[in-house]
Parts: C-alpha cells; sequence; structure tokens
C-alpha cells in the first residue's frame, strides 16, 4: 500500500486529479480500449471533478475513451432528483466534459428487479474488461462505497441498508432532515471495488482520523471495509496532515521518508507513476581511491 | 444513438464559455442546452436515451441573454402597422420586413402596435397580426397586436386622430364592434389594450376582455388616481408609456401616475400577470399588486431623472419599450409619414419638420437598455430583466420568454459587456442562428 500524505485538502485534490489525469494519458485509451474508472460521490471527490473538468477545458484530459462505473445511488429516490447520485455526477463532472453517454454507468435506484440490476453492473464492469483504476472515499466509520460495518470482504454489487451514522452524515445534503434520506442504496461490494487493477481511497480531515487509523494500522476487519486494501497489490490512499492524527507517529514519518528518499536517491526521472523503480540515480564518481584495501569497486 | 438516425429537430445544441443570466444572477460555468427551439434540461436524455451535444456554440466569455421584447412598437423602415391602403400581400410583406429588421437589435418578440383607427382598419389589419412564432429567416415572434386606443381621451390624445375615439357604453359590445372578430380570439390576436379608465364603460368591460386573456393597459387618460385604482382592482395591469399622454403628477391627485404608490389595492392570488415582490411592494412576499408600466428610454420622451424616480418606487413593474414610430431604422432624412413631413435627425430624432415636436421614437431596445441602466444607475441584470423578464411577466407568458430556464423558447442574445457598455454580437430565435 502506498500511502501519500500532502499538507491540506487543496493538496491531495490536486495530487489525485494529476495522477488521474496521468494515469489515463500514459493508458492512452482507444475505442477498443477504453480507461475503465471507478468513481465516488461526496464531499472528498467534489473537488477532484472541479480540477479535472479545468484541466478538460484547458485540453490536458480526453475523456472521450474512459468509461465509467460509479460506486452507488439511492434506491427509490428519482433519477433527476437534485440529491441523487445521477445527478450529483452529471452537474459536477458529466455536463462539463466530452464523456459519451453510453460509456457512463451508474446504478438504477429505480430498476423493477434491484438484485437484477446488480447483477448486470457486474456483468458489464466484466464485459469492458474489469476497471483499471477505482477511487473512493472513505466514510467517518471506515466504510467504503456503502459497504457499511459487517459487510463480508468478498461482498459483491448488492442492495444495502445504510447505517445510521451514514444516514446522518448524508443528512446535511437534504435539509439536514433525517427523515429525508433514503435508507436503501445499490453499492458495489467490497470486493468489485478491490478486484480493480488500482485502488485510490481519499481521506481528507480530522473526523476520518479514527477510520484511517483502524483501516491501515488494524487488521482486515468487516467493521473499516476500506481495510480490505491491505489485501490490494496496488492500493493507493492519498490523505492530509489532518487524517494522519490517529495514526502512529512511526507510521506518518515512514510513509513521508518514502517520498524523500525517492526524490533523492531515485529520481522522478526512474520512478513510475504507480510507483515501480527502474533504478537508482547515477551516482556522481566518488572521489574515494582505489587502493587494496578498498575493493576494486567499479563506478 | 447513430448519428445517421438523428433528424434536424432532434439536434441538441450547447452552449460553452458563456456567462448566463439565470434566476436573477449572471452565472458563470454554467451550460445552456436547447432542442427543437426550447431550452431543455439536458441530464435525462444523457441516462436515459444515451444523447449527449450534437453541435457545440462557443460563445467566447460572452453574457447570454434572453431575447428582448418590445410591447409597444408602431412601426420601422417606413413601415406603419396602422397602414392599410395596400392590398393584403404588400401589408404582409411590410409586417415581415419590420420582423426581420428588429434582429439585429436582439428583439426576438414583439407587439405591432396599431395606433387609433376606425373598425375598417382594425378588420383589415389585425388579422395579419395574429401571433406567429419566429424564426431566423422570418423576422421576430410576433405576440400579438397591442392596439392603442380607441377607447382614449381626447385630453391626452398625443399624435392620435381624435374623430374615431369611441366609448364603450355597451361594455364589451362596443369594443368587439370597432376591433372586429379578431377580438375574439383573445390574446392569440390581440395581446394588449390601451385604454382610458374614465372613458364611458372601459372600466367595467375589463373583465370580459380580461377573460379573453388580453392585457389591459391604462394609457392617453386624463384620469385620476381613483379611476386608475379602480380600473386595477378591475384587471388591468399595466400603465402605457408611463408620464407620457397622461395627467401630470400632482401632489394631492397623483393620477395615473400615482398608481406607483399604491399601498392598498388587493393583493394578487396568482403572479401571473403581476410583478414579482420588491422592498418597496406592498407585501414583501406576495405579488406585486401595482401594474407595470412602460418606459420610452430615449432621453427625449421622459427626462432621466423621473425614469430614475419611477423605477426606484417599483423596480419590478417597469418595461422598457421603444415607441418607435415608422421612421426608425431609416436614415437621416424628411419622410411622409401619416400626413405629416416627419425629419429624422443624426442622433435618431424626429420631428414635425421644421418644428421641436416630437413625432415619436426612432430608439431600439438595445439602447432604451442602454440608456435605463445610466439613468437608474441599476444593476446590468435589472436593466436587461425590463426588456426580458419584465414584458414576459407581463403578458402571463414567462414559462416561455424572457427566461434562460428550461421550458422556455430559444430566443437568445449574446452580449458583449465589456467596458460598461453592451453590444449585441449574435442572436438566436427560436434556437436558430440569425444572420446578423
Amino acid at each position: 500500500m502506498r500511502l501519500v500524505i500532502r499538507d491540506d485538502y487543496d493538496e491531495v485534490t490536486n495530487y489525485v486529479a494529476n495522477y488521474v489525469k496521468e494515469r489515463i494519458r500514459q493508458f492512452n485509451p482507444t475505442t477498443e480500449n477504453p480507461f475503465v474508472i471507478g468513481l465516488p460521490t461526496g464531499s472528498s471527490p467534489v473537488s477532484v471533478y472541479k480540477v479535472l473538468v479545468e484541466m478538460y477545458k484547458a485540453g490536458e484530459i480526453n475523456f472521450e475513451n474512459v468509461v465509467t462505473f460509479n460506486m452507488d445511488e439511492y434506491v427509490g429516490l428519482p433519477r433527476d432528483h437534485p440529491e441523487s447520485y445521477h445527478s450529483f455526477m452529471w452537474k459536477n463532472l458529466f455536463m462539463h466534459v466530452n464523456i459519451k453517454p453510453e460509456n457512463v454507468h451508474i446504478l438504477d435506484g429505480n430498476a423493477p428487479d434491484l438484485d437484477e440490476e446488480c447483477k448486470k453492473f457486474e456483468a458489464e464492469i466484466a464485459r469492458v474488461g474489469g476497471i483499471e483504476l477505482f477511487l473512493g472515499g472513505i466514510g467517518p466509520d471506515g466504510h467504503i462505497a456503502f459497504n457499511e460495518p459487517g459487510s463480508s470482504l468478498t461482498s459483491r454489487t448488492r442492495v444495502k441498508t445504510l447505517a445510521y451514522e451514514t444516514i446522518i452524515a448524508n443528512a446535511r445534503f437534504f435539509d439536514g432532515d433525517v427523515s429525508k434520506v433514503p435508507k436503501l442504496a445499490l453499492t458495489v461490494g467490497v470486493a468489485t471495488v478491490m478486484d480493480a487493477r488500482e485502488v485510490l481511497v481519499i481521506i481528507t480531515g480530522a473526523h476520518k482520523a479514527i477510520a484511517l487509523a483502524n483501516c491501515i494500522e488494524g487488521g482486515v476487519n468487516h467493521m473499516w471495509t476500506v481495510s480490505a486494501i491491505q489485501m490490494h497489490p496496488k492500493g493507493l490512499i492519498v490523505c492530509d496532515e489532518d487524517a494522519t492524527l490517529e495514526l502512529h507517529v512511526k507510521t506518518v514519518k515512514y510513509f513521508k521518508s518514502i517520498e524523500h528518499v525517492h526524490q533523492s536517491l531515485i529520481g522522478p526521472e526512474n520512478l513510475s507513476l504507480q510507483g515501480g523503480v527502474k533504478q537508482l540515480r547515477k551516482v556522481v564518481v566518488s572521489s574515494r581511491s582505489q587502493t587494496p584495501l578498498n575493493g576494486p569497486y567499479e563506478e | 444513438m447513430p448519428t445517421s438516425e438523428i433528424k434536424e429537430s432532434d439536434k441538441i445544441y450547447k452552449i460553452i464559455n458563456a456567462r448566463l443570466l439565470i434566476e436573477h444572477e449572471i452565472v458563470e460555468n454554467a451550460y445552456l442546452w436547447f432542442q427543437n427551439g426550447k431550452i431543455i434540461h439536458p441530464q435525462n436524455l444523457f441516462f436515459s436515451a444515451r444523447r449527449d451535444a450534437d453541435e457545440i456554440i462557443d460563445a467566447k466569455g460572452l453574457l447570454v441573454v434572453p431575447g428582448f421584447i418590445d410591447t409597444q412598437i408602431n412601426g420601422s423602415y417606413g413601415i406603419d402597422f396602422a397602414d392599410y391602403e395596400e392590398p393584403v400581400e404588400v401589408l404582409q410583406k411590410n409586417i415581415d420586413k419590420v420582423a426581420k429588421g428588429l434582429l439585429q437589435y436582439g428583439c426576438t418578440a414583439f407587439c405591432p402596435t396599431v395606433v387609433s383607427s376606425a373598425a375598417e382598419v382594425y378588420q383589415k389589419v389585425l388579422p395579419l397580426l395574429n401571433h406567429r412564432k419566429g424564426s431566423a429567416t422570418g423576422g421576430a415572434e410576433i405576440l400579438g397586436a397591442h392596439v392603442e386606443g380607441p377607447f382614449i381621451s381626447v385630453l391626452k390624445k398625443g399624435a392620435h386622430k381624435q374623430a374615431v375615439f369611441k366609448d364603450a357604453k355597451n361594455g364589451i359590445k362596443d369594443f368587439d364592434e370597432v376591433y372586429g372578430p379578431e377580438l375574439l380570439k383573445g390574446n392569440k390576436a390581440v395581446s394588449i389594450i390601451t385604454m382610458a379608465p374614465e372613458i364611458d364603460g372601459v372600466c367595467d368591460a375589463i373583465p370580459d376582455l380580461v377573460a379573453r386573456g388580453i392585457t389591459i393597459s391604462m394609457g392617453h387618460s386624463a384620469c385620476r388616481i381613483a379611476e386608475a385604482e379602480e380600473a386595477v382592482t378591475k384587471g388591468a395591469n399595466s400603465i402605457t408609456h408611463l408620464f407620457n399622454a397622461m395627467q401630470a403628477f400632482h401632489h394631492r391627485d397623483p393620477g395615473l401616475i400615482g398608481v406607483l404608490g399604491a399601498c392598498d389595492l388587493p393583493i394578487p392570488e396568482t403572479s401571473v400577470g403581476h410583478p414579482a415582490p420588491s422592498s418597496t411592494s406592498p407585501d414583501r412576499k406576495r405579488p406585486d399588486p401595482r401594474p407595470f408600466y412602460g418606459l420610452i428610454c430615449d432621453g427625449v420622451h421622459v427626462h432621466p431623472n423621473s425614469i430614475r424616480m419611477a423605477y426606484y418606487s417599483h423596480p419590478t413593474g417597469a418595461v422598457l419599450v421603444t415607441d418607435t414610430l415608422s421612421a426608425a431604422g431609416l436614415p437621416s432624412g424628411i419622410y411622409q409619414l401619416g400626413g405629416s413631413e416627419v425629419e429624422v435627425v443624426e442622433d435618431g430624432a424626429a420631428y414635425i419638420k421644421g418644428t421641436t415636436t416630437l413625432a415619436g421614437s426612432t430608439i431600439t431596445i438595445v439602447q432604451c437598455i442602454r440608456n435605463f441602466r445610466k439613468f437608474t444607475n441599476c444593476p446590468l441584470v435589472e436593466a436587461i430583466e425590463a426588456a426580458t423578464l419584465h414584458p414576459a411577466r407581463l403578458l402571463g407568458i414567462e414559462d416561455r420568454k424572457g427566461t434562460l430556464n428550461v421550458g422556455g423558447d430559444a430566443d437568445l442574445v449574446f452580449l458583449d459587456d465589456t467596458n460598461g457598455d453592451i453590444a449585441v454580437k449574435r442572436v438566436f430565435v427560436a434556437g436558430e442562428e440569425v444572420k446578423l
């Protein structure tokens, strides 16, 4: 797992947006081989989408061959309700960029057969060859998507009843009235997310600190479903200083030092976007003299 | 949806890089979509029909506002809507000429105004001025005729010929007799009637006319404040060219102008046809019972100070009108108009030749907006709304005109508002771009 720590929310946003941009660019998607990305909703990714839109307007990113799968959607809320996740994605991303409508997949919370809808969603992900990069946030209770505490870590897309803490957290979008928040949602499962070839979780704010600590310093635990990322070969968490408040000092120092080492010893030219290392930086010729007591060390 | 299956009429247009006038504010980072000449919300089309924009229009940072509406215009380019002597085909061509010529000023809808005339004239002319949708090649939309008179006061006749003036002792029968069968079509043919409340029978006929969907405007009247307020309670919701052709303001009987200061008119049940509440309304939350009022902002018909006073006493009721006469749009020179010799001078003012008597205005609606903003120092949004939202509300059509809300007609004006001025750059009528 990589843990990238940045000073504040804005730096995290810029890091993630740039990462997404570079991943797409390096992937070089085509119609036959599109870049398949999983997308979240909520206050964490809102700013990321804003930056992506600006990048699109500046001609730095192209969504023509990007296929999207959203994590979740409320059940029973009209699709064009201002708080539906369809509306969220439309307002914050899709209406601004050149993504093709047929490349967009969001679960239909008003489908006549919800189980069928979930199965179809999983099938569609498989049909396009799986998800290349899944972006996500984390709830204060450590959940990813709507996989509330107690969700199986091998779960797939299904209907979930929302936890009380989640309903309270979402009430702010429904005039602060908990009774207006939908109680059921369709969500991708923990395993659906972890099946992606890379998972990037955005964790910002002091109120997420306990969740982050439990997810990376605790064990893999269905009470903190983001902890499943510990079993993922390419997990990346991007967080701000505030979110690290409950981590051990050693953990924070370790991950910060990694970046420092990468810069000085490896150098950006030898470092791939996803953390692969080609070789160490070429070091300047040493001024050490060669004597029989020192090895015949060839520079 | 494969591109080859899309019909022209189904094409979705998306305007980008625009600043839009929406809900009384200029918003950036928003887009406008329209299809089939109507403004749409594309979200459901995107998710359900999998449709995206077929054509992108780059506004390049310009301000996009609804098309301007002129509710009082007597003619232009030497053409008067009250002309009746020529054959119908010629009259029709003339009307089309004016409708087309107005587009370049951003006027996408208008009420052709007919001055007081004899019954034969109305019978011939009104059928040609029925409601007709606009198009880029056909011209601005004709909302319906504005018949100014003949139920008006000889004391405030202005340039009207008093021989044709009438009273309405027989109520609505007199109106039907003068205007002819077109009046039965209500606002499909006649949008506005300007009449004087003090004329016999006029006030009592107001409810019958309002029932046909016609907007009743008080004007060319010597009425007193009590008569004016009575007309408002009966259903009159407009004042024709405030200050002109009415009693001057008197502090003990403010007359028709004084309606702007009315405080105990009954609050309307519905907001249709009534100004929105403002900080000067009798009830700050419910529709304003005071009427709308037309203003000719050429700086000549009304002193700028008077415009300012009217605006600040009743900001949501201001409706900008040009009230142009036939000489509008003609180069400066001398013309034979309505039986008199009229001289149009360099700055556009039109006088009876050899005198300082105004023969009418030659102003354009966009110039009205500039002047109104200059005289009142109001925000640009409010100046534009006085030529878009307010006239649409006056006629009860704000669901489709004078607005960029979903469901509105795609009548759009792209304005360059740099340097504190406004200039019309692009015009769309019913979703088609006009070649300027």
